[in-house]
């Protein structure tokens, strides 16, 4: 029975891989020493381990995962079965000798004409249009967007705000001082007054947000999980993507792209409000000029 | 070519270490690959410690490295035996350059492509031996540049094995040194590669056409191409790199850069994405560097160890060609997050699915080749019957990645390498250790241990699977790659578990390499003596003694059919060599 045996190892690694999902195996290591936040959504559940979704596009991207890994579960296990009976049926054995004529199989040529139309299917049936609508076509300003300008820096996330106004005042490195004016912020253009910078995301719920993303320093990049948002933070490029929240609760952003040292702690808070709350929070923020406690950088 | 005669009345010096010999610098290359990957894997056994146990001491090396390299070294990188994060980095980086420049594509290339490519073409040797020496020698130094760098001022390179500008612009001196060494490494390989592509084409015996070329030989063939084409714009790139860190250009960087609230005064209107291309550029046909060499092996061994011919063989050698050349149009499906528009995107989406039908034809091939065969499960057909489903799930898992929508949630993830080390870990590297067992006997003249070989093959099987397959739930999960403490996030701190269950596969990974080295080092004295043909196979290498002279053969090989032909009717043996005439 070797060929039992030689399949068992597979089997073995497999389940216990599974399993241990469930269950961690050792124990937790060190508590995280994250803020004391309470953190809204579930996390790495069991089986699919995608985090909750609270976006009004996540559930295309989030399809589009299940079916490929559906078709992909299905083809791998079509092809082990058949793979594995091979191992079996003409394992060397006394009285058994192998076949010096090749088979002449139409199979497997239709097969691979099936798998790549499905492929083709994906791409341009799914992963195209949602692609074309997630990245590329912003919502206008009939949709009553707010817009948010994302500036990453070695290792924290500024969220730079217009204010009241709707508009943001003109900024340029000259005017950079890390404490009082981390964006730049030119400081005689009149627009700019009401503009301010948090290192919490707040969005309202229910309402297009647009965020223009650059870096002040080295590639870094925008990711919001339960948002199903990534785009590299780019020094010399602004890049606009847009998404939607649909539920209120407080979250996490993140760092995607290594960005230094401490790259593993470039973590912010993302807070989606309702309207008014959002608001009351714009007003507060607003008040003050471009100023801010060092703690809050 | 006249020394060939001659070599063996040189010294030691150019016999074993300065040696033109194809063989002995296949040996050199292999060896100090194989140490390499070691070391390259030993970086990450202690980067999984940090992982598994974030801030915790590593046992006994937190102890001892701060020891071995002095005080000032200990308090910047292992405070109280933990794990500095810049450290962290410099292990990461440096773990995924050793593995690939200066293990992997050593191994399968340098070592296997070069001790086997001329045997199975019936040539004497390389076509330019001096140029092959010049080669191992320039990746040696390469290889000395880069160890050299864990000792520079701010430790060895930190950005990654991708060296994304400006961070790498902007790092400490260990990346001058990553890009020195880089240079030499690429040097190396366009040496070697010119000198295989013209080997294989002019060095064939009498009758051996290019349609009886051994499969292996072909693979060797196109990934010569892929490296002699690809390389170049890596090395220019690393020049301009070289130039941005040490000469005050700006290739790479943006104008208005403010670092640490610092504006600093680089001269500007530079593309960091520029980088990104030209790296891509040579990165993924790289992969493919790894990959059709060790197509190669395997099919050797599946051919041999079903005993019957190759289903499929010039659909198989008209896929790798194929897969050549698109290997160079898919680059930027590795920059979908860097701002692409639609039109862009679905370019490169478009050829990544058109590259995955060639690489399932070859699978299909090879797993239709097992049908009606005879399969013998010695422990090189083992590894290289794992490399089909392993490379089968790191070819399915590459398709949410290459489709731009999925890949939104999974680009930059752990499922990026989870994917990508099933291609390379159980994939190439298993093709190489299976290769390594099928070729030990022709290079010693001795064979390795069966019964160690089953329990190396049984243990790493099992626990290459653990350390991998966590990784494809943590990537779902969206925990980033590249973190020093996946802890501080919600979906980090709830996927912890699968992280330490990875990090203990990865040592039980490195316990089970042991049965290898045992194996590999007695087997060199003590392993059972065998004659030219051990595993009763039918192509070249296998009509030379063990271990071939210099010269290889006693008289030139004639070639008088395909490379395969195994179980031909109405014969008394079940294996008909390529050199035997029909009398």
């Amino acid at each position: 029975m070797r060929i039992l045996r030689g399949c068992a190892p597979a089997i073995v690694a497999f389940a216990m891989v599974w399993v241990a999902g469930a269950a961690p195996v050792l124990g937790q290591a060190a508590a995280p020493d994250v803020s004391d936040v309470h953190i809204d959504g579930q996390y790495g559940t069991f089986p699919t381990f995608m985090p909750t979704d609270v976006s009004k596009n996540g559930h295309d991207v989030d399809l589009l995962l299940s079916i490929l890994h559906v078709f992909m579960i299905v083809l791998f296990v079509g092809w082990g079965i058949f793979f594995v009976w091979c191992l079996f049926k003409f394992r060397a054995r006394s009285g058994h000798t192998a076949d010096y004529k090749l088979v002449k199989a139409k199979a497997p040529k239709y097969l691979e004409v099936a798998v790549a139309l499905f492929e083709a299917f994906l791409l341009i049936g799914m992963s195209m249009p949602v692609w074309a609508r997630v990245k590329n076509k912003l919502p206008t300003e009939a949709d009553n967007p707010v817009h948010i300008r994302v500036v990453a820096e070695q290792f924290a996330w500024n969220f730079h705000y217009p204010g009241k106004d709707g508009v943001f005042g003109k900024v340029a490195p000259e005017f950079v001082d890390p404490v009082s004016n981390p964006m730049g912020i030119d400081p005689s253009d009149p627009k700019g007054k009401d503009d301010f910078v948090s290192g919490e995301l707040h969005v309202p719920v229910d309402r297009p947000v647009i965020t223009s993303i650059t870096s002040k320093d080295v590639i870094h990049s925008f990711s919001i999980p339960v948002m199903r948002v990534k785009q590299d933070a780019i020094p010399g490029m602004r890049i606009k993507i847009w998404f939607q929240p649909v539920q209120t609760g407080t979250y996490e952003v993140a760092c995607a792209q290594l960005c230094g040292n401490n790259h593993y702690s470039m973590r912010a808070l993302m807070k989606i409000e309702s309207q008014s709350d959002y608001e009351a929070w714009v007003e507060e923020m607003a008040k003050g000029p471009a100023e801010f406690d060092e703690d809050d950088l | 070519m006249s020394d060939h005669d001659q070599g063996h009345h040189h010294g030691f010096l150019r016999t074993y270490v300065f040696s033109t010999d194809h063989k002995v610098i296949g040996v050199q290359y292999a060896v100090t690959a194989l140490v390499f990957l070691f070391f390259g894997f030993c970086l990450m056994m202690m980067m999984r410690w940090q992982l598994a146990y974030p801030g915790h001491a590593i046992p006994v090396l937190g102890d001892l490295l701060p020891k071995l390299f002095g005080k000032d070294w200990g308090e910047t990188n292992m405070a109280g035996g933990v794990m500095s994060p810049d450290l962290y980095n410099s292990f990461g980086a440096m773990h995924g350059t050793i593995m690939i420049f200066l293990g992997v594509v050593p191994l399968i290339v340098g070592g296997f492509g070069n001790y086997v490519m001329p045997l199975q073409i019936g040539a004497p040797d390389m076509s330019f031996p001096k140029l092959n020496m010049a080669s191992y020698w320039v990746y040696f130094t390469g290889g000395v540049v880069m160890l050299a760098s864990f000792f520079a001022p701010g430790g060895a390179a930190s950005s990654g094995w991708t060296s994304y500008a400006p961070l790498s612009v902007t790092a400490t001196q260990g990346q001058t040194w990553w890009l020195v060494g880089m240079v030499l490494l690429i040097t190396s390989s366009l040496l070697g590669s010119v000198n295989f592509i013209v080997t294989i084409l002019h060095l064939r015996a009498k009758g051996m056409t290019m349609f009886r070329l051994p499969f292996f030989v072909w693979a060797q063939f196109v990934t010569s191409f892929l490296l002699l084409l690809a390389f170049p714009p890596l090395e220019a790139a690393g020049v301009l790199q070289l130039m941005d860190r040490v000469a005050g250009t700006s290739f790479f960087m943006p104008q208005g850069l403010v670092v640490s609230g610092v504006v600093q005064d680089y001269a500007g209107g530079g593309s960091p994405l520029l980088w990104q291309h030209l790296f891509w550029f040579l990165a993924h046909p790289e992969v493919y560097v790894l990959i059709l060499p060790a197509f190669g092996i395997i099919t050797e061994i599946i051919a041999n160890n079903t005993r019957k011919p190759l289903w499929g063989y010039r659909t198989m050698v008209y896929s790798v060609i194929f897969l050549g050349f698109t290997s160079f149009l898919v680059w930027a499906h590795h920059m979908f997050m860097t701002g692409m528009g639609t039109s862009i995107s679905a370019f490169f989406a478009t050829t990544t699915m058109i590259i995955s039908i060639p690489s399932v034809i070859l699978l299909t091939c090879l797993l239709i080749t097992l049908y009606r065969g005879s399969i013998r499960f010695n422990t090189a057909m083992l590894f290289a019957l794992s490399f089909l489903p392993m490379f089968a799930i790191g070819g399915l898992t590459g398709l949410p990645l290459g489709l731009p929508a999925s890949d939104i949630a999974l680009h930059d993830t752990y499922y990026v390498i989870g994917h990508f080390h099933y291609v390379v870990a159980p994939g190439t590297i298993f093709a190489a250790f299976a290769g390594v067992y099928f070729w030990f006997p022709k290079v010693t003249g001795r064979r390795m241990s069966e019964k160690l070989g089953k329990l190396h093959w049984f243990f790493s099987f099992i626990a290459i699977n653990v350390v991998f397959m966590p990784m494809f739930f943590q990537g779902l999960a969206g925990v980033s790659r590249r973190l020093y403490d996946q802890t501080l996030y919600s979906w980090g701190d709830a996927m912890q578990g699968w992280t330490i269950t990875s990090s203990w596969g990865a040592w039980a990974l490195g316990a089970a390499q042991i049965f290898f080295i045992v194996n590999f080092f007695s087997s060199i004295k003590l392993g059972k003596r065998v004659t030219e043909n051990p595993w009763d196979a039918t192509t070249l290498e296998w009509s030379a003694p063990s271990p071939p002279p210099h010269g290889n053969f006693a008289s030139v090989p004639t070639v008088h059919r395909e490379p395969y032909e195994y179980s031909v009717p109405g014969m008394s043996t079940d294996f008909f060599p390529q050199n035997v005439s029909e009398a």
